[in-house]
C-alpha cells in the first residue's frame, strides 16, 4: 500500500498592507498571492470528484478544474474555465463571501482550514490582467435580437456578458457617469480598486455590449418607450435608496447616509479634494451606525480620511455582525472601535445645525427573533452620550422606486422590490430583473447568480421569438 | 459627451447655458432639473431647467457662479463638450387650470419660472408673474416672461425699476392689481422662497417652492438633498423638487444648504443673493 501523503492543513495567508501604513492611504489592503503561494495553496485541494465546493458557488464555477490548473501552472486554462460561468472573477475573488459559499463546503476544511478558493480565483484573474492579450471566448452567431439592460452593476454586467456570448445585441443604460454600480460608488478603492472594475467593463464592451452613461431609465426615457426599440429588457438597478433610522436629529449637518459618504469618496474621488471638486469633510470623531460590510467600508474610509476615532455602533453582539469576518478583522486592525449592543436613540446638534453627539442605550440579548438572531433588548436606565462630529448611517438600502413608479404593469413587492418568478421574469412578459432590485440589498455574487439564470431564460425567450 | 451650444453671462454673475442633449430635451418638463459635470474632475451639479427646444435637441439653464464647479461652467465656450448631462430629474411642476397663479422668480429662478409660467398659461390660467432682483441690471428674460403672463411686475431693492423693496411687497402689489392668486409658485434662491412662504402663509395662499439643496446623484441614491416637509423626511431629487412652502422646515434646510460653504469658497457672499 502506498504511503498516504500527509495532508497540508495550513491555509496560506494573503500578504496585506501593514496595519498602520494602510490607515493613511486608499490603496488596496490585500495584496494577493504570489505564484509560489498560489501554487502551494492550490496543491492543498483534494480534487474531489463530487466537489461540494461547486454546489456552494452561486454561479457554479468548476472550482477543482481551475485549482488544478494553478497546480499545473496552466493559468490560461484556469481563467478560461472560470470565465465560462463568471464574467467578473477579479471582483468576485475579492468581494465574495467565500467562507459561507464554496469554502464552507470544502472537504479539506473538515480537518484544518479550507482551500482559499477566493484568493486563488483572484490570483488567476490578476494573472490574466498582466498578460499582453486578454483571451476572448468565441461569440455565437448574431441573432439580430436586441436587449436593453438597465444598470451597469454586477447583475447587469453578468447578463450583458452572457447575452453577448449568445449572439444578442446588448445595450446597457447606466444612470451614473461611471459604470459598475455598487462596485464603483459603494465598495472602496482599498477593497476593490476601480481599475479592476473598469477592466471588467472594458472586457464586456469588447464582447460587443454598448454602454450608455448618464441615462436615467424612468426619467430620460421610460421603460415602455425603450421597449419600442428592444425585444427584451433586463432591470438591474440595485438597492440604492438609503434607509435612515427615523430618530430625532438625522437631518443635522454632518449626518450622512453610507451611500452619500461612500459615493463622495469612491465615485466622486472626494479624498482627492481639491484636485477633484467634490468636497468631503475630514472630521475627528466619526460614528458609523450599522454592522454590515457597508458599515465596515464606511468606518475604514473614515480612518483613511484622518479621523482620530472611529466607532461602529451596532445594536446586537459581535457574533451577530452581518459583515464578513475578514472585514471586521480589517476594521479592528485599523483601529476602529466597536460599540456593540448599543442602540442610537437621538442625534444631538449645536447651534449651527451640526451634529455634536449621539444619545445611546445599552442593550442585552434576549430570545431569538424571526431572523434566528437573538433579539437585542434595551437595558433600562443605561442612557449614555457619545461625542461625534460626523455620523454615517449604514443600516441598509431598498430598491430605487423610479422605474417602478413609471412602468405600468410591473408588479412590485412589499419592500419596493420588483417581483419575479424563479427565472427572473417579471409580471411583464418581456422584462426580467435580478439582483438587489429583486432581493433587497444582498451580495454581488448572489446578484450575479440570479442574473445568469435570468440571462438563460431571456435567451430562450429571444430564440423562440418569431 | 455633450456639446455646449451657447454660454453667455446674461447679467453679472448669472450665466445662460445651452447644451445639446436630445434625449433630455425630448422629455423635459417645467420644474425638472438636470445634473451636469463640467469636466472629469468636476462635481455633479444640479441646475434647474429654464427652457428647451425639442426639435433642436437642446436644453437651457441659468446658473449663478458660486463655487469651483460653477466657475468651470462659467468658462465653457460654444463647441466645448461636458462629460455629464443627466436628466430630466425630479418630478415636474404640477400644471393644471388653477385659476389665477402667481409665479415668482428671482436669481436663476427668473429663468426656471419661465417654462412654469408658459405651461400654466397654456393650461388656461390667468398668469401673474413677479420678478425680484437687487437692481434693474440683474433682470433678464423680461420679454419672454411678459409674453406668457397676463400681468407682470418687477420688484427691485433699490427701486431702479418697478416697485422698490423686496418680496414682502407682494401682497400690496397683488391687492393693487385686484388679484387674488389661487396658487403661488416660487423659483429662486432659498431665502426668497422662504420669505415668500412666510408672507403667503397668513394669507392662506397655497405656495409651491422649487427646492435647491446640495445633491450628488440626483436620482435618490445618496440622500444628501433630504429635507423635512410636514415633519417627514423627503428627498428633494425624487420626491420633489417642488414642495409646499408652508410645510418645509426652512431653518433646517438653510443649515443643510450651508454645509459645504467653506469648501465652495467665498464668492457666494459677494453675489448679493441671500442663500
Amino acid at each position: 500500500m502506498a504511503e498516504k501523503k500527509r495532508r497540508d492543513t495550513v491555509r496560506r495567508s494573503m500578504p496585506k498592507q501593514d496595519d498602520f501604513e494602510r490607515r493613511k492611504n486608499f490603496a488596496e489592503v490585500a495584496l494577493g498571492y504570489t505564484e509560489e503561494l498560489a501554487r502551494g495553496e492550490a496543491a492543498r485541494c483534494l480534487n474531489c470528484k463530487k466537489a461540494p465546493c461547486v454546489s456552494g458557488c452561486p454561479v457554479n464555477i468548476d472550482i477543482p478544474f481551475f485549482v488544478k490548473a494553478i497546480v499545473d501552472g496552466d493559468f490560461a486554462a484556469g481563467v478560461r474555465q472560470i470565465k465560462k460561468t463568471n464574467a467578473l472573477p477579479a471582483i468576485c475573488g475579492r468581494v465574495c463571501p467565500q467562507e459561507e459559499q464554496c469554502e464552507i463546503k470544502c472537504v479539506v476544511g473538515r480537518r484544518g482550514s479550507p482551500v482559499a478558493i477566493g484568493r486563488l480565483e483572484r490570483y488567476l484573474a490578476d494573472w490574466e490582467a498582466t498578460q499582453a492579450k486578454i483571451e476572448k471566448p468565441r461569440l455565437a452567431r448574431k441573432t439580430g435580437r436586441k436587449v436593453v439592460i438597465v444598470g451597469a452593476g454586477p447583475a447587469g454586467i453578468t447578463v450583458a456578458n452572457d447575452l453577448c456570448l449568445l449572439g444578442h445585441d446588448v445595450t446597457i443604460y447606466e444612470a451614473l457617469h461611471e459604470p459598475g454600480g455598487v462596485l464603483t460608488y459603494g465598495i472602496p478603492e482599498f477593497r476593490l480598486p476601480k481599475a479592476i472594475v473598469n477592466r471588467e467593463v472594458k472586457y464586456i464592451e469588447s464582447l460587443g455590449a454598448k454602454l450608455v452613461l448618464d441615462f436615467v431609465v424612468g426619467k430620460t426615457r421610460t421603460v415602455d418607450n425603450l421597449l419600442e426599440e428592444f425585444d427584451a429588457m433586463f432591470i438591474a438597478t440595485g438597492a440604492g435608496l438609503p434607509w435612515f433610522l427615523g430618530i430625532p436629529g438625522e437631518n443635522l449637518n454632518g449626518v450622512y447616509s453610507a451611500n452619500e459618504y461612500l459615493t463622495r469618496v469612491n465615485l466622486m474621488k472626494g479624498f482627492l479634494f481639491p484636485d477633484f471638486d467634490t468636497p468631503i469633510k475630514r472630521p475627528a470623531n466619526v460614528i458609523v451606525i450599522g454592522g454590515g460590510n457597508v458599515a465596515m467600508d464606511s468606518a475604514r474610509t473614515a480612518v483613511r480620511l484622518g479621523a482620530d476615532e472611529v466607532h461602529i455602533v451596532y445594536r446586537r453582539g459581535r457574533e451577530e455582525l452581518p459583515a464578513r469576518e475578514e472585514e471586521v478583522e480589517n476594521a479592528e486592525e485599523e483601529g476602529v472601535i466597536f460599540d456593540l449592543l448599543t442602540l442610537p436613540v437621538k442625534l444631538v446638534g449645536n447651534e449651527q445645525g451640526w451634529v455634536s453627539g449621539m444619545e445611546c442605550l445599552k442593550m442585552e440579548l434576549g430570545e431569538p427573533d424571526d431572523s434566528g438572531r437573538r433579539r437585542p433588548v434595551p437595558i433600562e436606565g443605561s442612557e449614555f452620550h457619545m461625542p461625534a462630529d460626523a455620523v454615517v448611517v449604514s443600516i441598509g438600502n431598498s430598491p430605487n422606486p423610479l422605474i417602478a413608479a413609471t412602468t405600468p404593469g410591473l408588479d412590485i413587492g412589499r419592500k419596493d422590490n420588483i417581483s419575479t418568478d424563479d427565472n427572473g421574469r417579471t409580471s411583464r412578459h418581456n422584462i426580467w430583473a435580478a439582483g438587489d432590485v429583486v432581493t433587497g440589498a444582498a451580495t454581488v455574487i448572489s446578484a450575479m447568480g440570479a442574473a445568469r439564470t435570468a440571462a438563460q431564460a431571456m435567451h430562450e425567450y429571444l430564440t423562440n421569438l418569431t | 459627451m455633450y456639446k455646449v451650444i451657447e454660454r453667455k453671462m446674461i447679467v453679472p454673475n448669472l450665466h445662460e447655458l445651452t447644451i445639446e442633449a436630445p434625449a433630455v430635451a425630448a422629455s423635459v418638463q417645467a420644474g425638472n432639473f438636470v445634473v451636469l459635470r463640467p469636466d472629469d474632475r468636476g462635481e455633479r451639479t444640479p441646475l434647474s431647467v429654464a427652457d428647451w427646444d425639442r426639435e433642436a435637441g437642446t436644453v437651457t439653464s441659468i446658473f449663478m457662479q458660486v463655487g469651483a464647479s460653477t466657475a468651470k461652467l462659467a468658462q465653457l465656450q460654444p463647441g466645448d463638450t461636458i462629460p455629464t448631462f443627466s436628466g430630466p430629474l425630479g418630478r415636474e411642476t404640477v400644471i393644471d387650470n388653477f385659476g389665477t397663479v402667481l409665479c415668482v422668480g428671482g436669481c436663476y429662478g427668473i429663468g426656471s419660472i419661465y417654462p412654469v409660467a408658459r405651461a400654466l398659461k397654456r393650461a388656461g390660467n390667468r398668469v401673474c408673474t413677479l420678478v425680484e432682483a437687487r437692481s434693474s441690471y440683474l433682470l433678464y428674460w423680461q420679454d419672454r416672461l411678459r409674453q406668457v403672463s397676463d400681468s407682470y411686475f418687477n420688484i427691485t431693492r433699490d427701486g431702479t425699476v418697478g416697485v422698490k423693496g423686496h418680496v414682502s411687497a407682494l401682497p400690496d402689489i397683488m391687492q393693487e392689481a385686484g388679484l387674488k392668486p389661487d396658487r403661488v409658485i416660487v423659483n429662486g434662491c432659498t431665502f426668497m422662497m422662504m420669505r415668500v412662504s412666510e408672507i403667503t402663509r397668513p394669507l392662506g395662499w397655497k405656495t409651491v417652492v422649487n427646492m435647491n439643496p446640495i445633491m450628488i446623484d440626483g436620482t435618490g441614491m445618496c440622500g444628501v438633498c433630504r429635507l423635512s416637509v410636514a415633519g417627514e423626511t423627503k428627498f428633494a431629487c425624487v420626491d420633489g423638487p417642488d414642495f409646499d412652502g408652508h410645510e418645509v422646515d426652512w431653518r433646517e434646510f438653510l443649515a443643510r444648504r450651508k454645509s459645504y460653504l467653506p469648501e465652495e469658497v467665498a464668492p457666494l457672499r459677494k453675489s448679493g443673493c441671500g442663500h
